[in-house]
């Protein structure tokens, strides 16, 4: 009987990809986030607001992740911006892999920022490095204000937290401040945007903000 | 469901110590999960079991090593073990903390019924 001692990161073939992106997007001085969410929650919306307002200033990329159809991509390329879709054909979560062979599908070299938008879920995404900058999750006013409670992980790994659909709280059992102490409980540093995507409230002060990190 | 990737991650991770000895087997290979990793032993188990079937790791055994939340303060310097998910010092009250465990997602240790011959082969 031998004993090996190993200590090798499960996750590491994924790590080295994820590193390989961000040496790329880097060189190209790409600003690039990790969107993630439940399913149904706004990201998507999210991304045209986003696209709708930023378009004529900065040069915009998107990589779409679902499990099935490419639904997403066809909204995103309607707006005239490069889009590449991710079919995990069951797949729970985006790894590097698939973010490196969905760029390779897009003109990527002149972006000033990618956009990656996970497949809807508040669990396995958490843990996989895609190479992006930054992570930011996104939570609507119909999910409740407890689940920053229940996916802590989801919420500890983010820098930013979108709370969404904010047009809707005078009909849902959801309170804005509640999801913001339950949020910084878990990460204090958080930075939190309020946004709806059919009124468009609080967009612009959310393009601010990529505006800000794409020219640093 | 990630948790089949990371079966698959781990068996990929044990196979690169082995020999070309037929009669070489993995008895055991021990993994630490931090608690901040979302992931399931039920399901890790379960996935790994499958996956193993009919396979040169047939009878090796996953053997899970918990590892509990730690925090350090930044302020006070107390090091607290978390068993929620509240990330606060618990002594001054302070959000300013490092976590120093609780993110682990390694495959630590391989123990072999024969000995190996390949020995520390990196990817």
């Amino acid at each position: 009987m031998t004993l090996i001692t190993v200590e090798r990161k499960v996750l590491e073939k994924n790590d080295v990809v994820a590193n390989d992106i961000r040496a790329k997007l880097k060189e190209h001085k790409i600003f690039s986030f990790n969107l993630l969410s439940s399913p149904g929650s706004g990201k998507t919306s999210l991304v045209e607001r986003t696209i709708a307002q930023l378009k004529d200033k900065i040069a915009i990329g998107v990589i779409e992740g679902d499990v099935q159809t490419d639904l997403d991509a066809q909204r995103i390329d309607v707006l005239g911006v490069p889009v590449a879709q991710i079919v995990t054909n069951g797949g729970c979560h985006l790894d590097a892999g698939l973010v490196r062979d969905a760029l390779a599908k897009i003109d990527y070299a002149n972006l000033n920022v990618l956009i990656i938008e996970n497949v809807g879920n508040l669990v396995c995404p958490a843990g996989y490095d895609l190479g992006e900058d930054t992570k930011v999750v996104l939570l609507s006013t119909t999910e409740g204000d407890d689940k920053p409670l229940k996916y802590p992980a989801m919420f500890r790994n983010a820098s930013v937290l979108i709370i969404n659909k904010i047009d809707l709280l005078p009909y849902v059992n959801c309170s804005v401040q509640k999801i913001k102490e339950n949020a910084l409980a878990i990460n204090p540093d958080l930075k939190i945007f309020e946004t709806s995507c059919t009124t468009d409230a609080g967009i612009s002060d959310w393009c601010n903000w990529i505006l800000t990190q794409a020219n640093q | 469901m990630h948790e089949l990737s990371i079966a698959q991650e781990i068996i990929s991770i044990a196979e690169h110590y082995y020999s070309s000895d037929e009669n070489e087997h993995v008895k055991s290979i021990k993994v630490k999960i931090g608690k901040l990793q979302n992931v399931l032993p039920d399901s890790l188990e379960f996935c790994f079991n499958a996956l193993i079937q009919n396979s040169k790791m047939e009878n090796a055994k996953m053997v899970i090593e918990h590892i509990p939340i730690k925090l350090e303060c930044n302020s006070c310097a107390d090091i607290s073990e978390q068993e929620g998910f509240l990330f606060a010092c618990p002594k001054c009250g302070s959000s300013s903390i490092t976590v120093i465990s609780g993110n682990e997602l390694t495959v630590s240790e391989l123990e072999f019924e024969d000995s190996p011959t390949k020995q520390e082969v990196l990817p």
